[in-house]
């Protein structure tokens, strides 16, 4: 393919507001995981929730999309001069011509959820559903707030949605749909996730540890994304391949040998035109469930090998489900730009069934080529890479 | 953008099937809704089909008969759908008003608004790359946009499924939606053997196309049923442009030449 501009990106989670946040913490060894309080919900876990969404009330002519995910996306929009920046390539490209392309598993549902819980007899209160609880709000919000008038979509494939915006919008962009595009996800606190998963005996009660020995399962996070791709743009960062793929095996457990993760991964290399021996860093998926992490090991481990350095960043914030793709993205630019390899945080023995190396210390190296797995229920899997050039 | 249509699947009241409809969108037969059948995805084993709510079948009835007309190998796949599944919804938030709390795993794993594309992937054994959107009333457009630009990207076929489903009470009443509808259309990059129409599309704003009567409530009144308009011009056999609503005045121009 031909390779796409990351121009700008922002993020806003667990360790803070804008990327440097999330350097910073990544560095430090300092997680934004805290244990879950709440007495009406009391659930045994801890959770990566991002400061400030309370007080972060959508005014003015968009207050009709006020939610918790939306803040969260305005938020993001804001840090990191992320906002400023498009309107640049809006200058350059007109704003009919970018497109807006947000992941999101379950977009606002905190307002539906708490329509039902505050409903008197059968009929609910009234509120903003279209803005606010629909797929599409959070990519109509970013739309309008951003001033753009190109194609837009939310992509809900679960975990992998904001990892398949960047396939999506380099098609778009491919086909010349549009020129530029505002890729990223948003998910945040709702109770349909947290008993969810909880009913499918997937939370940990405790920090997860991905690949540890005795790892038990996810803890939930929020958080927010974007970045800018460009037909053409300044700037070390890449998107210089995708591979996508469809387990075709269960709903909610991926194939156990990680069939569909390395159809991904080798897909998005194929793009590529690069060799695994190419790749410098996986941010792996990473979730911590005994199944998850069995899976893509075996699936990285016939691809690249034991020892291709790589680590799960999910200790540092929580799975933020639509929004892991993004994430983890955008910490694969870090890495890239700073060359700085994350470790698996609190994976202390790693479990001896798995075959990875994972990193259980951080590694300072120049990366060129970099990539990000992604995968979702539904067996949905998406592989992103990315490179530096000089 | 240039694409073939080389099979199509329809489920709607008074439109089950591409036999059943074509008539009635072409204008030779008038419109007369009848609800639905209830569906079965024999597609799935017994225990996943168990699993399967009234939008997942919907979803998979209109994708299994656009890939028995014209099977095409292995094609990628577009889910597109405004408000996914509006019953589970319902069912979740019901539960978690409640003080237990306690949620259905299989109604959890259902939520996901690439559930239709995993039973799908499931059904079909398919593990081409696949994609659930939503653009809200827009969807159909988006969906079809997303379909042209993957299979031309991705030089394969593509089974793009549009569907949306009403809510039931008391969501009914803060998304209103008129009748269930799904279409499925399978398109190609190079002109296939018995492909229906070549299609050529690009974002606009001019007008959108409406119906009459019957067929213009249930296009206004559910966001798949945006695709009629198209239907109506395959259905008909002649080269025509249509144009679908997309986004806050834009809309996708369709035009439409038979094969």
């Amino acid at each position: 393919m031909q390779p796409l501009s990351v121009t700008a990106y922002t993020l806003v989670n667990a360790l803070g507001h804008g990327v440097s946040a999330s350097l910073d913490a990544l560095r430090g060894a300092r997680s934004g995981l805290r244990p879950w309080q709440s007495e009406s919900d009391p659930v045994a876990t801890w959770y990566g929730l991002v400061d400030g969404l309370e007080a972060a009330t959508l005014t003015g002519p968009l207050s009709r999309y006020d939610c918790r995910n939306n803040r969260l996306a305005r938020l993001a929009l804001q840090a990191d001069g992320f906002a400023a920046r498009v309107g640049v390539a809006r200058a350059r490209w007109g704003a009919e011509r970018i497109g807006v392309f947000v992941g999101t598993s379950t977009s606002g549902i905190l307002t539906t959820e708490t329509a039902y819980r505050s409903r008197l007899g059968e009929a609910l209160p009234d509120f903003h559903y279209r803005e606010t609880h629909n797929v599409f709000s959070a990519a109509d919000f970013v739309r309008r707030e951003l001033a753009l008038s190109g194609p837009a979509q939310a992509i809900a494939t679960a975990c992998s949605s904001s990892a398949k915006v960047f396939a999506a919008a380099s098609r778009f962009i491919a086909a010349g749909v549009c020129d530029a595009a505002v890729v990223g996800g948003v998910d945040s606190l709702c109770y349909s996730t947290l008993y969810g998963f909880n009913a499918l005996e997937l939370v940990s009660n405790a920090p997860c540890r991905p690949w540890d020995a005795e790892r038990n399962g996810i803890n939930l996070g929020e958080a927010g994304g974007f970045a800018l791709l460009e037909r053409e743009g300044g700037g070390p960062l890449r998107l210089l391949g995708y591979g996508e793929s469809s387990d075709a095996y269960h709903m909610s457990t991926p194939h156990p040998e990680g069939e569909g993760a390395y159809a991904a991964m080798a897909a998005a290399l194929t793009r590529a035109g690069l060799a695994p021996d190419d790749i410098g860093y996986i941010n792996l998926h990473g979730t911590a469930t005994p199944s998850n992490d069995r899976a893509e090991d075996r699936a990285v481990t016939r691809l690249f090998g034991p020892d291709v350095p790589c680590s799960s960043t999910k200790g540092w914030t929580g799975h933020t489900l639509g929004a892991a793709g993004i994430s983890e993205a955008i910490f694969t630019f870090l890495a890239l730009e700073h060359g700085f390899l994350p470790q698996t945080l609190n994976c202390r023995r790693r479990d001896p069934a798995l075959s990875l190396h994972v990193l259980q210390a951080p590694r300072e190296v120049a990366l060129r080529h970099a990539m990000s797995n992604s995968f979702g229920f539904g067996g949905s899997n998406c592989s992103l890479l990315f490179g530096r050039v000089q | 953008m240039e694409v073939y249509l080389c099979a199509v699947g329809i489920v709607a009241p008074g439109l089950v099937g591409w036999a059943q409809a074509a008539p009635v969108l072409a204008g030779a037969r008038s419109y007369h809704p009848e609800p639905l059948p209830r569906y079965s995805p024999t597609m799935l084993p017994a225990n996943e089909r168990r699993r399967t709510t009234a939008t997942i079948k919907l979803a998979l009835q209109a994708a299994a008969e656009a890939m028995s007309s014209e099977p095409v190998s292995a094609p990628g796949a577009v889910f597109a759908s405004s408000d996914g599944d509006l019953d589970i919804v319902d069912r979740l938030c019901s539960a978690l008003a409640l003080p237990e709390r306690s949620v259905s795993p299989t109604h959890f794993h259902n939520s996901v608004h690439n559930a239709p594309a995993g039973y799908w992937s499931i059904g079909s054994g398919i593990t081409a790359p696949s994609t659930s959107l939503s653009a809200g009333d827009g969807s159909f457009a988006a969906g079809l946009l997303e379909a042209a630009t993957l299979t031309l990207a991705e030089a394969r076929p593509t089974l793009l499924v549009a569907y949306d489903h009403p809510a039931p009470a008391p969501l009914d009443r803060i998304r209103p939606m008129s009748a269930p509808f799904a279409a499925a259309l399978v398109l190609t990059p190079n002109r296939p053997n018995g492909a229906l129409a070549r299609l050529w599309m690009a974002l606009g704003r001019s007008e959108e196309t409406t119906l009459a009567d019957g067929l213009e409530q249930l296009r206004r009144g559910n966001p798949a049923a945006r695709a009629l308009p198209l239907l109506g011009a395959i259905a008909r056999g002649e080269a025509a442009g249509v144009t679908l609503p997309y986004l806050d005045g834009t809309a996708l121009e369709v035009r439409c030449e038979p094969c």
